[in-house]
């Protein structure tokens, strides 16, 4: 189905659902690569008013990556709740967008519309939305996970204790947990994203955190962030496993560059589930949250994967495959992928404002990669800046890295003084079975062994 | 935490700290934030890295330098992409060559003496690009095929090539138009906040346009902190090697390489 809109005397028409998606979209590098963008400012805000007027139920029935090729499709298709979609059936794009702003979207309403919503619907709206409705619609919405600590609650802010290093030296690894703990970092997970992708390596990173969680105590959840089959390998051997990790990206073909499917992320869910390693939490819920996903615009191009559809609704795309599997955590990985994707500062923020916002209205409980790469037109300010509107927007969890500094990786994150930051300016807490543990004994002692980091390896 | 009496232990744990791991822990804090020293430091190496990605490589003078260190003729070749913003934003035209650059390219290949190599012997080409980091060119490139090439023992080298704006697939491009059996392409990688200049090497068998990733082995992190110029050389020589034994390069490769296990 072909789409148009008049401005003045020049009528613009879009070939197709896709390509109307696509022009709509605010200005990105990773579209202009792909030549999906729109030629001209006004062209693109053509393509916004003719979405505007589009019927969600056309979202349903019209798919940018055909049923047949694509398990990703299916999956959203196959899974749409029409009951859940029924209150918003009759609207238009920019009904919904008008009803997300307005009174009548209170949290309830919007937590049960997610099962009814698709990741087009999402994607749709929030290419005319400007910053600050990202902000204010994400802001009602609070997804609320469970697996040693509570994530997502109103008024807290988490952070997942990133302590990377190039070789994986335990001792290395080891201290800079250390030094993300006693600054308060860690309440989402420890994550380590290792050098070498090995499941012994992997196992014995598992042992040395959980040795140091028992020894003190710590309610945190711990994960390596390896291929998700190295990680059941290691599972599959002993090793104590929380939560698993693994990429995923919106098509099925981009999630085969993965190395992963629907399948084989069911088979590590149900792996996963069946040790029970999740405690009971402060509202005396037993945590069962086990999946971690990171996503980030671009990886479906980068994979030749990507259809012709703009960047940003793949990545929504993703945010699918995200909640078939009830995760713990999900966090867009904003600025890695590079200034082909996202050019600079003002691109990386609106994406990252887009994807926890697109990532929420979807139900899952999302964070965010506040992140940069040195050949993007980006510095610290700009990621101040996002990091300040994603706690404003009521983002689940932020990385914590030690000086922000990932010398395995070699890019900029956010740092455990940037979660300190951003806790003291909006007067947020940590999770709060890790608050409680920051006041009590265990992590006095903590603090009093860390005269001596390498004794700690030794739990 | 920044108070007096506690700034002492402070300071003796973060040492500590940071004997075990290059990361940048044990940083003191005033309040929340970090304190002004710590953020110069931090301030400095985003401007290194910057300067890195953004300077441009002295073509002129590194293909004199090679010229004297190989006694050969060096080409100056230019990618498609003809400045840096586009060159960032634009990853495939940093892939292939622009026209001038091709035409000098067929030029050149043509007027190589006819006749295939003898058995023994199978050409390499050597490729030196700027990538995202020229200034990991203009200190390790010379130093390394200097101590490479003595130990090139039955490789017949094909004109050596500097190219501005280049990406690593460009090789696959200039190996195919020098028939060479295998590429080696020195490019300057990514700067981390922590490593402006770290040089990579990615050597490709059968260049030609279309090889992916995943038919290359790559080694990488050449810089003084790093690998060293002796050991990158070995390990190419090695790669070479098994290369020309198994007639392919890449993820087949990958398992036996001689790269440093973790831990």
């Amino acid at each position: 189905m072909t789409f148009a809109h008049a401005i003045g005397s020049t009528r613009y028409t879009f070939a197709d659902l896709r390509d109307l998606l696509a022009k709509a979209t605010p200005l990105r590098s990773g579209d202009v690569l792909a030549g999906v963008a729109a030629e001209s400012a006004e062209q693109r805000v053509a393509a916004q008013y003719a979405l505007a007027d589009l019927p969600l139920e056309h979202l349903l029935s019209e798919q940018v990556v055909p049923y047949e090729a694509d398990e990703v499709t299916r999956l959203i298709v196959d899974t749409h709740d029409a009951e859940a979609f029924a209150p918003i059936r009759s609207f238009t794009v920019g009904e919904l967008r008008n009803w997300l702003l307005s009174g009548q979207a209170t949290a309830e309403r919007i937590a049960a519309l997610a099962p009814g919503i698709t990741p087009e619907m999402a994607a749709a709206v929030s290419k005319l939305m400007r910053v600050q409705d990202l902000i204010i619609a994400a802001r009602k919405i609070r997804v609320v996970t469970r697996f040693r600590t509570t994530v997502g609650l109103p008024g807290r802010l988490s952070a997942r204790l990133q302590p990377n290093h190039p070789t994986d030296d335990p001792a290395g690894i080891a201290a800079a947990i250390l030094d993300g703990l006693l600054l308060g970092s860690g309440d989402a997970v420890i994550g380590i994203n290792p050098a070498g992708d090995n499941a012994s390596v992997t196992a014995r990173l598992l042992r040395m955190i959980d040795g140091l969680r028992q020894r003190f105590q710590i309610p945190v959840q711990s994960c390596v962030l390896a291929h998700i089959t190295t990680q059941i390998d290691a599972l599959k051997a002993g090793a104590p496993v929380d939560l698993l990790f693994q990429s995923i990206a919106g098509t099925e073909a981009a999630n085969r560059g993965f190395g992963v499917s629907l399948a084989l992320l069911e088979e590590a869910h149900q792996a996963g589930r069946e040790l029970h390693r999740g405690a009971v939490c402060a509202d005396g819920q037993i945590g069962d949250n086990i999946m971690y996903f990171e996503t980030g615009q671009g990886s479906a191009l980068s994979a030749n994967a990507h259809h012709n559809v703009d960047q940003q609704t793949l990545e929504a795309r993703a945010y699918a495959v995200a909640r078939h599997f009830r995760p713990m955590l999900v966090n867009t990985v904003v600025g890695f992928i590079g200034p082909e994707y996202l050019y600079d500062g003002k691109q990386i923020a609106r994406a990252g404002l887009e994807d926890h916002f697109c990532g929420k209205l979807l139900g899952l409980p999302m964070g965010c990669d506040v992140c940069y790469t040195n050949h993007a037109e980006a510095d610290q300010d700009d990621m101040d800046s996002l990091l300040t509107l994603l706690g404003v927007a009521g983002v689940n969890y932020i990385m914590g890295v030690p000086g922000a500094d990932d010398v395995m990786l070699n890019y900029q994150s956010t740092s455990f003084h940037d979660a300190l930051y951003l806790r003291r300016v909006l007067g947020l807490k940590a999770a709060p079975e890790f608050e409680a543990w920051l006041a009590g004994e265990s992590f006095r002692q903590l603090a009093a062994d860390a005269d001596h980091p390498e004794r700690l390896l030794s739990a | 935490m920044s108070g007096g009496a506690q700034r002492d232990p402070a300071r003796a744990l973060a040492a500590r700290l940071r004997a075990l791991t290059p990361a940048r822990v044990g940083l003191a804090r005033t309040g929340a934030s970090l304190e002004t020293r710590d953020l110069l430091d931090f301030q400095r190496c985003h401007a290194q890295a910057r300067d890195a990605v953004h300077s441009r490589l002295e073509a002129a003078s590194l293909a004199r330098t090679l010229t004297e260190i190989t006694s050969a003729e060096v080409l100056r070749l230019h990618s498609a992409a003809p400045d840096r913003a586009t060159y960032l934003q634009r990853p495939d035209l940093g892939r292939g060559l622009d026209e001038a650059s091709r035409k000098l390219l067929t030029a050149r290949a043509n007027s190589q003496v006819p006749g295939s190599p003898s058995n023994a012997e199978a050409t390499l080409s050597l490729i030196v690009a700027d990538g995202l980091s020229a200034l990991a060119v203009e200190r390790h490139a010379a130093p390394l095929i200097e101590e490479l090439l003595p130990q090139l023992d039955g490789w017949r080298l094909a004109p050596l090539c500097v190219v501005e704006q280049g990406r690593v697939a460009i090789g696959d491009e200039i190996g195919l138009a020098l028939t060479a059996q295998i590429s080696v392409v020195l490019i300057g990688e990514r700067p981390g906040l922590s490593s402006p200049d770290s040089l990579g090497a990615y050597i490709t068998w059968a260049p030609r346009p279309g090889r992916t990733d995943a038919e290359r082995n790559c080694i990488s992190n050449i810089r003084a902190e790093g690998l060293s110029y002796t050991q990158a050389a070995g390990q190419l020589v090695y790669y070479l090697t098994e290369a020309r034994g198994r007639q392919l390069t890449g993820v087949a490769l990958k398992q036996e390489s001689p790269r440093l296990k973790e831990g």
